[in-house]
């Protein structure tokens, strides 16, 4: 695919605005259908696109599988140390009315925060995976 | 239309069109779930089961090749199997309350609460995420956590199966005979 100039320039204009939508689906997931796992998905298929039609070292130029592999762990980490700040805050494991003075606008933070975590947990995970279903066929002849 | 996508999904052998059939087949039942009003189950069915999962078997696909081989067995004892299964689920469904009764027990257990008093205590209009990320919290985690440790496993096998691999292909020919098989 990576002759054909129309795949090449629309894989190219819609990338940013996929990333963009995975973005609002999570910020604007308290008010709209979404959150952080839709987010996660749509923004890992966003780089799935990008490697299907520029090949997958272009995108790990810009995405090391490290890296991918680091958010999976990192996002278990954020929502685990959200519960963690909640209980150093005096309440309990994810009580999220600890992290602002109003409860509401805790409450807000804390499922903001975690859903962050899904986001990272997700992206890292299915980017990971599609890493290794497409470079597995590619190392043997 | 999901019934059609089905049956032509068993019959097609040709496997880069399942693949496709099998992206169609999420999206009418992403579109099934907008009509039943689950907006949020339907978007994650589209991007999960239309979007990441066709490209990852698109991915299979390229290593396993486009063509399936026909069963070796008869179908008769698996069909067998899967008709008394289903006939059991058939049975037990006929117990189940009435579909979008308001009177269900699953309408008064805590979703009353969560639906009354969520605009009071978390403040926010999508009570979906509201159950989810607060009231519900630890069991998203637990999910997450799933999700990490599906990747470990999956990462396991295929890096893991590579590494070895690699390591044959360094001991010589013998281990490359051995991994023939």
């Amino acid at each position: 695919m990576r002759e054909e100039v129309v795949v090449r320039v629309g894989a190219k204009v819609l990338t940013p605005f996929i990333i963009m939508f995975a973005l609002y689906v999570h910020f604007h997931g308290d008010y709209s259908p979404g959150g952080g796992f839709q987010a996660g998905v749509i923004l890992a298929a966003a780089f799935a696109l990008l490697a299907l039609v520029y090949g997958l070292d272009a995108v790990q130029r810009v995405l090391p599988p490290w890296f991918v592999r680091m958010c999976a762990a990192l996002g278990v980490l954020i929502y685990a140390g959200v519960g963690v700040v909640t209980m150093l805050l005096g309440h309990n494991f994810l009580g999220y009315d600890a992290l602002a003075h109003d409860a509401q606008r805790g409450q807000h933070y804390g499922i903001m925060a975690v859903e962050l975590g899904v986001l990272v947990t997700v992206f890292g995970v299915m980017v990971s995976v599609f890493y290794l279903f497409a470079g597995r066929g590619r190392r043997e002849p | 239309m999901l019934a059609a996508a089905g049956l032509a999904l068993l019959r097609i052998r040709n496997l880069f069109a399942v693949v496709m059939l099998a992206g169609i087949y999420s999206l009418l039942s992403a579109g099934l779930f907008t009509v039943m009003d689950a907006v949020d189950v339907a978007f994650t069915e589209a991007a999960v089961g239309a979007g990441i999962s066709t490209v990852l078997f698109l991915a299979a696909l390229a290593l396993a090749g486009h063509h399936e081989s026909k069963p070796g067995h008869t179908p008769l004892l698996p069909m067998l199997v899967v008709v008394m299964t289903g006939a059991a689920l058939v049975y037990g469904t006929i117990d189940l309350p009435g579909y979008g009764d308001a009177a269900n027990p699953v309408h008064h257990h805590v979703a009353d609460h969560y639906l009354e008093e969520s605009p009071h205590e978390i403040g926010i209009p999508n009570v979906v995420t509201a159950v989810l990320a607060s009231y519900r919290g630890y069991d998203t985690m637990g999910e997450t956590t799933v999700v990490f440790a599906a990747a470990v496993g999956v990462m396991l096998l295929l890096a893991g199966g590579r590494r070895s691999r690699s390591r044959t292909q360094a001991g010589g020919e013998a281990g490359e005979e051995g991994d023939g098989e």
